[in-house]
Order: structure tokens, then sequence, then C-alpha cells
């Protein structure tokens, strides 16, 4: 079960697996996440579905090589199996209805960002899409973010692949050019969102973010991954993971985030320690 | 003769200051000597009052006499014709509240050890039984049971042995729900509930993991699987946290989270990938089992103070005896009739401390038990680096959002009948936490049981 049907490498951290996951695949929806395994002994991580094939029975994953787990899963090849593959978790986002939008991804942000466009697109919405990395190195999705929208925007901080901006001030300049959305999706980076909502929320333009929280169970068991809406405690995993973005507390969202560094760490110097397999080269 | 001994024959155990600081288990267990002297203490009472406390109606003084007479095999088969799970209950049922606190000898000194005496039983047969189950003759009718918890578990062991084919559908990567991620190794080994398990593989049952009824698939759509009878057992549902300022705090857990890093996710293990605090100074608020399990576990988890932050007296507490005992020999403090007021955080948003209010008793409440009121100017703060929320649940949403037909209550439990679990969705049979709100093992074991019959009967009045 769980079969790696395809692995590619999208940059240098960043790889993309299709999953073999015929319930997950029979159900999953855009903004919906899974959870797995890598071993018997491994922690269980999330990873928001980035596509999915109902025939194939497969569920796509994107994910960054940032800790020991993400390593771990980066280290298996095609034809290896993950232990544990559940999903598809949290809710729906709920696109019906929304005739123009704006979505908004960062990073890695934007291989969960591509399926909503897609949906959107395939539902006839018209469809901004802005993309925003650190530099031209680590886009990732360009063909397929092209084929999802409307006018694809590509912005990198350092300039390298044409313009320097943020996604904020993409999205500003479109408002202000008379584009009205009827909704501004936004994926990435919890800074990235907290500020696409600064940016939006003058306008009054609804904003509707995906809050990528610590979970352990994802099923609604722990209350790991609460935050704080409108003033009330929210669960990521039941009640999410899409929010209003102009109701989330951001500030102790990044920091409950932060919680786990120190250990995050700790486990990555571990496994380089005692695997070669980890010591590779990073081009 | 009976053996006359007022106390019971006491239970072997690690001595605190040692067990405080790992993860193995609490107490021992009777050799088969003292199992013999103790099952000699049972007056063998023609009414059997002790079994009128018992849920799942073991049989208590039949097995008993067969402890006495040294035939522990044949005590496990007789325990093993009403308890799917002997070897569980043995170690987690509250035995002063259901067994024993009928037992007659309890009048003039201490009841039968019925709980210990079970646990020798069932760990006597896992050890040297070689008997294996067998799948029984299928009888044509598939079921689905809903959540490997205690309910689920029990529910499934009944009806596989009436010869259904019985699916369990369990969300997360291991089955036994609470008794895998909540209650510690220390009190029930998981290589214990895994057997028990097994044993129900053995009989036929197959589990299929890391499906979540709800999302993977509705209720619904299982019927149009083909499963005639569907049992609900998906247990307790999301944390309840303080509802004070600062408990989004870092170091600030629900106790099922502390609990499932440290059990399920095996963060108590060196180089485990689970992170988890190791936190110094811990407090944990509620006094009910899961609280003094995420207290020792704290302990065990290397912290030097651990408190038990409780807002009515020690009678009050809901926890079993038992554990009260223990945690207080490992070092547990208790800070009766205190209330949480505000978690305190330092600049980096790590918890410092928790802003606590002195409280007494007034009346009774609601609960019939009194009620905490607090006393003006008693405000203290416990310096503290973790706060542990163990004060109950709230019921999943999940499948009650998507499964039609199926009425709630006003907390959002599943409305079910307590004798045979029926719910207001045909074919639809509910038990356990996912009704009643968090109780106990047992009591779920009770209603995936009676839940079983009902489900027999109601496929066989279906199809005749």
């Amino acid at each position: 079960m769980y079969q790696i049907l395809k692995k590619q490498t999208l940059n240098a951290n960043t790889k993309l697996m299709v999953i073999e996951a015929p319930h997950v695949a029979r159900k999953a929806e855009p903004g919906q996440f899974i959870i797995l395994r890598v071993s018997a002994e491994g922690e269980r991580i999330p990873l928001t579905i980035a596509d999915f094939d109902r025939e194939k029975g497969s569920v796509t994953i994107i994910f960054q090589e940032v800790g020991a787990t993400t390593m771990a899963l980066g280290a298996l090849n095609e034809g290896d199996c993950l232990h544990d593959f559940v999903g598809p978790l949290g809710k729906a986002s709920e696109l019906e209805g929304l005739k123009k939008v704006a979505v908004v991804g960062g990073g890695l942000g934007c291989a969960i960002a591509y399926p909503q466009a897609k949906k959107l697109h395939e539902m006839g919405a018209e469809v901004d899409l802005i993309a925003g990395f650190r530099s031209k190195d680590i886009i990732i999705l360009e063909d397929e973010m092209k084929n999802a929208c409307t006018n694809l925007h590509i912005v990198t901080d350092d300039g390298s692949n044409g313009r320097k901006a943020l996604v904020t001030q993409v999205l500003k300049e479109l408002i202000d050019a008379g584009n009205q959305y009827d909704a501004v999706i936004a994926i990435g980076p919890m800074i990235m969102m907290k500020f696409v909502c600064e940016t939006t929320r003058p306008y009054g333009i609804k904003t509707i973010v995906s809050m990528n929280t610590i979970m352990v169970d994802g099923t609604g068991m722990c209350g790991g991954c609460r935050l704080t809406v409108g003033g009330e405690t929210k669960f990521a995993c039941v009640d999410g993971p899409d929010f209003d973005g102009h109701l989330v507390d951001f500030d102790s969202a990044m920091r409950r985030g932060a919680m786990y560094k120190a250990q995050e760490r700790a486990a990555v110097e571990r496994r380089e320690e005692h695997c070669n397999l980890f010591k590779k080269e990073v081009k | 003769m009976p053996n006359m001994n007022p106390k019971k024959c006491p239970m072997p155990e690690q001595a605190p200051d040692v067990r405080n600081k790992n993860f193995e288990e609490v107490t021992l267990g009777y050799t088969a000597e003292m199992a013999v002297e103790e099952a000699q203490r049972c007056l063998n009472c023609k009414n059997k009052p002790c079994m009128t406390g018992c849920p799942v109606q073991v049989k208590i003084p039949e097995f008993i006499a067969l402890v006495a007479e040294g035939k522990f095999l044949e005590a496990a088969a007789k325990i093993k014709e009403t308890s799917a799970l002997p070897a569980v209950c043995g170690r987690v049922c509250p035995q002063e509240s259901q067994c024993e606190c009928h037992c007659v000898r309890g009048i003039k000194g201490e009841a039968v050890a019925i709980g210990r005496l079970e646990r020798f039983v069932a760990d006597y047969a896992r050890e040297n039984s070689t008997e294996k189950a067998v799948k029984p003759e299928s009888n044509g009718h598939k079921v689905a049971i809903v959540g490997a918890g205690p309910a689920g578990l029990t529910c499934a062991g009944d009806l596989a042995r009436m010869g259904y084919e019985v699916t369990v559908f369990e969300a997360l990567h291991t089955a036994g729900g609470v008794l895998m991620y909540g209650i510690p190794e220390f009190r029930l080994p998981k290589t214990i509930v895994q057997k028990e398990i097994d044993t129900l593989k053995d009989l036929g049952v197959e589990f299929v993991l890391n499906f979540v009824v709800g999302r993977s698939e509705t209720i619904d759509e299982l019927f149009g699987d083909g499963y005639e009878a569907i049992f609900v057992g998906s247990g307790a549902g999301l944390p309840t946290f303080i509802g004070v300022p600062g408990e989004n705090a870092n170091g600030v857990y629900s106790a099922n989270e502390y609990l499932t890093r440290i059990n399920l996710m095996k963060a108590y293990k060196e180089n485990a990938d689970t992170p988890i605090y190791h936190a110094k100074k811990v407090a944990v608020v509620g006094g009910g089992n899961v609280a003094m399990d995420a207290a020792r576990c704290a302990k065990r988890m290397g912290a030097d103070e651990v408190y038990i932050v409780y807002r009515r007296s020690e009678k009050e507490l809901p926890a079993r005896l038992e554990e009260i005992h223990h945690a207080k020999e490992e070092g547990v403090v208790f800070k009766f009739l205190t209330a949480p007021l505000e978690v305190l955080s330092d600049e980096n948003f790590n918890v410092t401390g928790l802003k606590c209010q002195q409280m007494e008793l007034g009346e009774p409440d609601a609960s019939g038990r009194r009620r905490p009121i607090p006393v003006e100017g008693s405000e203290f703060v416990l310096d503290l680096d973790c706060v542990i929320a163990a004060i109950g649940t709230s019921p999943n949403p999940l499948i009650r959002h998507t499964t039609p037909g199926l009425d709630t209550n006003r907390k959002g439990c599943i409305v079910a009948d307590d004798e045979h679990g029926i719910t207001s969705k045909d074919g639809v049979f509910a038990g356990g936490d996912a009704v009643t709100g968090a109780a106990t093992v047992i009591l779920a074991m009770g209603a995936g049981k009676r839940a079983a019959a009902a489900m027999d009967e109601y496929i066989k009045n279906k199809n005749k």
C-alpha cells in the first residue's frame, strides 16, 4: 500500500511524489490535506494535497526537505512504499460561486495554491495567479500554473526572474487597477498570508488563507493545531485548514509554529550523524 | 475454609522513586501463589453482588473459584466468555466503583482483589496458552465498526464470535484507540493491547487503518459497500481548553496531545522523531484519570515539579483511587481547591507560570458535587514551563456533519439508547465516549457489547 508511483525533483530541496492511495484520491478536493508516516517509528506529518487522480487512485504531494521526516521521505524512490497515508483530512475549500479570484502562492505554498487555481479555472472563474519565490532557482510548477489561470504573475524577492517584487505589491496593483475580486486566496508562509490579509483588509475583499499548523492526529483529537480565529479557539484539522484571513491571529499562530524548532534541528542533526543517506550535497 | 485475611494480598510494584523515572509497568502482577491465596478470600456468594457492577458481566465468582483451584487457563476461558479484553480491564477498570465496591468482604475489610485476579488470569493465559482463537464459520453478513477503541473492539469481538464478517475502520495508524494513544505504557503496556487486537484478527476481524469515516467514506457510503449494520465508537473527540487568557502560549498542551505524543508517537524514547517539551515544572489542570496519566508522564519525562491543579477538594477527585495513590507516591503535588486564572508567558511566548486562585466549596451544583467558589484576594502564581489541560473533551464533528439522519444532543454527542446503542438512523448503532462524552474503558466496552447483541438481532429481524 501507499506506493510511490512517481518522484520528481522540482528544485534543490523540493520534491513531488505521486502516491498510490485510492481511498484518499476518491474523495480528495482542493484545500484538503493528508497525514503520512514514512516508517513504523516515524512521526506523523501533514501535507496539503497538491493534486489527485481519481481514476488512477493516486494523490500528489509536494514537500520541502527541511526536517528529519521530510528528508527521510525525500530519500525514498519510485516503487518504495510509505508506511501510512491517511486522508483526505480537513474541509475542502469553498470555491463555489466565485467568478473572479486572485490566488496568491508563496514558495512551496504554490504547490497548494495551484490545485485551487486549477479547480477555479475549470469551473470557469477568472483567475489571477500571483506566485512569489525567493529566487529563480526555486520556481516550481511554472507550466502547470500557467495552464491553471487566466493571468500568471511570477515575482521573485531578488529579481532573478524578471520582476523583483513581493506578492503583496502585485496584488495591490491589480486591485488598484480596477480588478474586482470576489475573493483572494492566499497560501504560503504565515508571514506572507498575514501581509496579504493586511493588503486586502482596507478594500474589504474576502481573503481565505490555508493554515498549516502543527498537528499530530489531524482528525480532531489532539488539539495541537488550535489557533485563534475571531477571538475563538479553532482547530485547523476539523474547522479548517481554510479560514477567513481577516479573523486569524497570525502572530500567535506563527509563534506556535516555531514551538519545536530546536528539537526539529536536533532531529535533523541526529539523522545526519547516523545515516549517510542524508549527507548528500545540496546542489 | 476461605482465607479470612481482611486485607488484599498486596500487589508487587516498582518503588516510587524508581518507577517515576521509567515507563515500565508500575505494578508487577501477582505470582501464582499470590493469586491462589487472594482467590481464596472470595466467599463465592450465591447472589454474586460483584457481578451487578460489571458492565460486561464477567462471571466473577466462577472465575475466581477456578483460580483458587489453580485452574488458571479455565479461569481465563471463563472470563473470555463475556469479556474481550481482560488483560486491559484488569489493569484500567475502576474496580472500586464497579465490582469490588459490591464485594461482601469489603464490609469488614478490603474487597477481594477482583481486578488484580483478572489481570493475573489474563496474563497467565497470554503467556501459557497455546490455544489460538479461530475464525468461526461465517454467517454471510457484513458489519462495520467505526473506531478501534475499547467500544469498537468489544463490539467487533462479540460480532465475530457470532459469525459476522467484521471490518473495523480506524483513523489512526494503530488500532486500540485510547488504549494505545492515551493510557501510558507504565499503566497498560502496549504489547498487551496489541495481543488483544491480534486475538480479534485471529477471530477474523479485519482492520482498515488510516481510514477516517466521515472523510475517507461516509456512513451512508459504508452501507453502499454492503455493510448491513454499523457501530460508531469514534471516541470522545476534541479536547476542551481551560478558557483562560494565554493558553495558546508555547508549552500549553491538551492532555490528548501530550499523551498522544508520548504513547502513540513514542516521544518518551530517546531519538524519537516526534518532538515534545521536556518541561521541568508542569501543572496539569483537572482531576480525572487522564490528568493523573499526564502528570505521571510529565514526571517520567524529567520534570522536577509536577502539580495537579484541581478546583474542588480531594474527596471530589474523579480519578481511580489507585492512580491518585500512585501519583502521590511518585511525587506529584496536589493543589486542591485551586482554579487557573491565566497562563503567563515570556516575550518569546513560552509558558512561565499559571496564575491561580484559591477556592472554597459551596452548595452542591447540578452534578451533585459541591460548587467551588473563589476566595477573594487569594491569587497566587505557580512558576512553570508547561501547562496541560485535562478537563475533558467535546464530540468530534466529523461523523455528525456527514451523516444525515443521525441525531446528536445539545453537546454534540450521538443520541443512542443505553440498552442497545440504537440511534435515530436505521442500522446505525453507537456507544462509548461518542455517546456519553469522556468516560471509562469498561463503560465503553459494556456499550460495545450491548450494541453487538442489538446488531445481531437487527440483522436477523431484517432478514426474516
